[in-house]
């Protein structure tokens, strides 16, 4: 495939990307070390609200280091240490003020592989809320696994089912619960880490719908392998290669004309 | 035949024949099993019977309340023995000579006199009147009627003389001796006498021992391994720790009895024979089996699981008590039982502080002095008197009864914190 792969831009009912608005997040200077090993090198980036940023590149170049980040899931892996600073709302999410579980209720994260919790689909949504306080009531707290479970295009499917195991849902149902209960603690911004990976294209199209929804409300980052899901979900694309940001941009014209050639040979299938 | 024919026929030999190894070593295994289980069954089932003697006893307000004030206290003290001895020589007038004469009350268990004691003073109405009452017979006696030992073998052997063999064949004769179900059994301590010997005081001290076993090692070895496994840096100090813990689970178990004795018993002064101390020694033994297997358990639940909950901003505590832990549980729960099956089953080490003491009361707490199960079948196994087999048979059952609860205890626990979910 040494042709720039077919490109179409859908017609959004989403609201024009504000430029000039402050970014949600942004990332400047950012180094990653595992152990000895540097993973990230000087990594500059800006994540808008109301916008898909997706982040691709060849395997191991980084790119679900970076996502991990955002809301410093790198924490708990031991000799991990990031340099550099990343803001949320202009603030320093490394700041020792900030709980790192605050920072996570607003910055949330959906995973590689479904991982919903071992229990009810009810109390897989309503686990976030619950710890966090969200909800005074049992009512309220119904009213917020229900929304969430709206949102994430999964009520019609379990509302009859949701005392049974959240382990019991397809695959696709079990990532789209992940999602929901992403976003029943109410986060600003959302992070993919290659949330269709292990779904079937049915299962991925929805949920690539769903990401397009979600774009009214938050900021959403996703790190896929796919350049074909890239193209369909995203305004702006980044791309990793061996650790370093080479080149971002709008979404179409990094698909269309690439200014780094390492970047053209990836999107044309030349390497990655 | 073609060479690939002939691989193929080769092939399905081999796997014929290695099934048929598995069979054969599980057959054989079985085997085993059931030849050691039926030998202790064969041997122990006696022990659930008594042979007793009916005898016709005058119970004469003279000898145990010549005073004739029917005072418990006096009652309680009576000689009762007295009695049973005049029964067996009213039925018996020809023995006279004074050898023939403690013969003849050697017939009757030691028991015979408190078993009337017991039936006077509950009816107090019966002194001055006679009695028919079943009582133990002693346990050479128990020996010939079970057949456990021929008479040829008794009489040689000096435990029964020809005078002692009539007299029983006489009570036979008009139906005088039978067996029964030896409740006492199950509700004595234990005892000199083979036919008095009871299991309870090591079942009660066992169960005691298990419960401060558990209640010390449980809690600590949950919260070691969470600490070690979840949050503990991973450095030289916290692999050192991982070292030992291992070492320790493969030390002998009598290094920790002697360790509880120099600890425990030398230096803090805790009783010796007690189940406190039989527990806190146990426990040593058992944490690092407990943590290892705790350990695993929390390994085996997937990370996603963690990542998962902190990601919807659960602290690490609460990622760990909320859904690491009681995934892991079942895990915990059947590695723990392991690790106290293994400790009730303990001797070497419950010998070192004193627990192989004779003790016939039943403990009525931790501090009480006490036996547990496997050291009383140590202490059984090893005395002279046959009657003792059979009783050491039986608190072998006793004992793998107590296992087979306490590992169907597991496996129900387990079906419940998993239903759970």
């Amino acid at each position: 495939m040494n042709q720039p792969i077919a490109f179409t831009l859908k017609p959004t009912s989403a609201p024009a990307v504000a430029v000039d608005s402050p970014p949600k997040m942004s990332a400047r200077g950012v180094d990653v070390f595992y152990g000895e090993k540097q993973a990230l090198f000087d990594v500059d980036i800006d994540i808008h609200r109301n916008r898909v940023t997706a982040l691709i590149g060849p395997s191991g170049c980084g790119k679900s280091t970076f996502i991990r980040c955002l809301n410093r899931m790198n924490d708990v892996i031991a000799d991990a240490r990031v340099r550099g600073s990343i803001t949320l709302d202009g603030q320093d999410i490394h700041d020792p003020g900030l709980d790192v579980v605050s920072l996570r209720a607003r910055v949330g994260m959906v995973f590689q592989k479904p991982n919903p919790f071992p229990k009810s689909v009810y109390e897989n949504v309503a686990y976030g809320p619950r710890i966090h306080g969200l909800a005074a009531s049992r009512g309220e707290l119904d009213d917020i696994v229900r929304a969430s479970l709206e949102r994430a295009g999964l009520w019609g499917e379990v509302a009859e089912r949701l005392n049974e195991p959240g382990t019991s849902l397809s695959g696709g149902q079990q990532q789209r619960l992940c999602i929901a209960r992403a976003i029943a603690v109410d986060p600003e911004v959302i992070l993919m880490d290659e949330p269709c990976s292990a779904l079937d294209p049915i299962a991925t199209a929805r949920i690539e719908e769903l990401i397009d929804e979600l774009r009214l409300n938050f900021a959403i980052v996703i790190v896929t392998h796919s350049m074909q899901q890239a193209a369909r979900v995203s305004q702006h694309t980044a791309f990793f290669h061996l650790g370093k940001l080479v080149e971002q941009g709008p979404t179409e014209q990094i698909f269309t004309s690439p200014r780094d050639e390492r970047t053209q040979g990836y999107v044309t299938g030349r390497f990655g | 035949m073609s060479a690939a024919a002939n691989r193929l026929r080769r092939r399905h030999g081999a796997e014929w024949r290695f099934r048929a190894c598995g069979a054969i070593a599980i057959a054989i295994a079985i085997a085993i099993l059931a030849a050691l289980l039926g030998g202790i069954l064969w041997q122990g089932v006696g022990a659930l019977w008594r042979t007793e003697i009916l005898l016709d006893i005058d119970i004469d307000a003279g000898t145990i309340d010549p005073a004739g004030t029917r005072d418990p206290a006096a009652l309680a003290g009576a000689d009762y023995g007295v009695l049973v001895k005049n029964a067996l020589r009213a039925r018996f007038p020809e023995a006279t000579e004074r050898k023939q004469k403690r013969d003849l009350a050697a017939l009757a268990s030691n028991e015979a006199a408190y078993a009337l004691r017991d039936r006077v003073m509950t009816e107090p109405g019966l002194i001055g009147t006679r009695l028919k009452l079943w009582v133990p017979a002693s346990s050479d006696v128990d020996m010939l009627w079970k057949g456990v030992l021929d008479r040829d073998t008794l009489v040689d052997g000096g435990r029964l003389d020809a005078d002692q063999v009539a007299w029983i064949d006489a009570l036979a004769a008009d139906g005088s001796v039978a067996t029964s179900f030896n409740a006492a059994f199950f509700t004595g301590g234990d005892s000199r006498e083979p036919e008095q010997a009871g299991i309870a005081g090591a079942l009660v001290g066992t169960i005691l021992t298990m419960a401060v076993t558990l209640v010390l090692s449980f809690p600590l070895g949950v919260a070691a391994a969470v600490y070690l496994e979840e949050f503990a840096p991973k450095n030289r100090w916290t692999d050192l720790i991982e070292v030992n813990i291992n070492n320790l689970a493969a030390v002998p178990s009598i290094v920790f009895g002697l360790l509880g004795l120099a600890v425990f018993l030398g230096f803090f002064g805790l009783p010796r024979s007690a189940p406190l101390v039989g527990g806190l020694v146990l426990s040593l033994m058992t944490l690092p089996t407990l943590i290892i297997a705790a350990r695993a358990a929390l390994a085996a639940v997937p990370p996603s699981i963690r990542d998962g909950a902190l990601a919807v901003g659960a602290s690490p505590l609460q990622s760990v008590f909320h859904h690491v832990l009681p995934l892991a549980m079942p895990g915990i729960l059947t590695g723990s039982i392991i690790g106290m099956a293994r400790a009730a089953g303990e001797t070497a080490p419950l010998l070192m502080i004193g627990m192989v003491a004779f003790i016939v009361d039943i403990p009525g707490g931790i501090t009480d002095p006490s036996s547990v199960l496997p050291v009383q079948v140590y202490l059984w196994a090893d005395a002279p008197e046959r009657g003792f087999a059979e009783k050491t048979a039986a608190a072998i059952l006793v004992l793998l009864v107590f296992l087979a609860v306490m590992n169907l205890a597991a496996v129900v626990l387990r079906r419940r914190f998993e239903r759970r979910w």
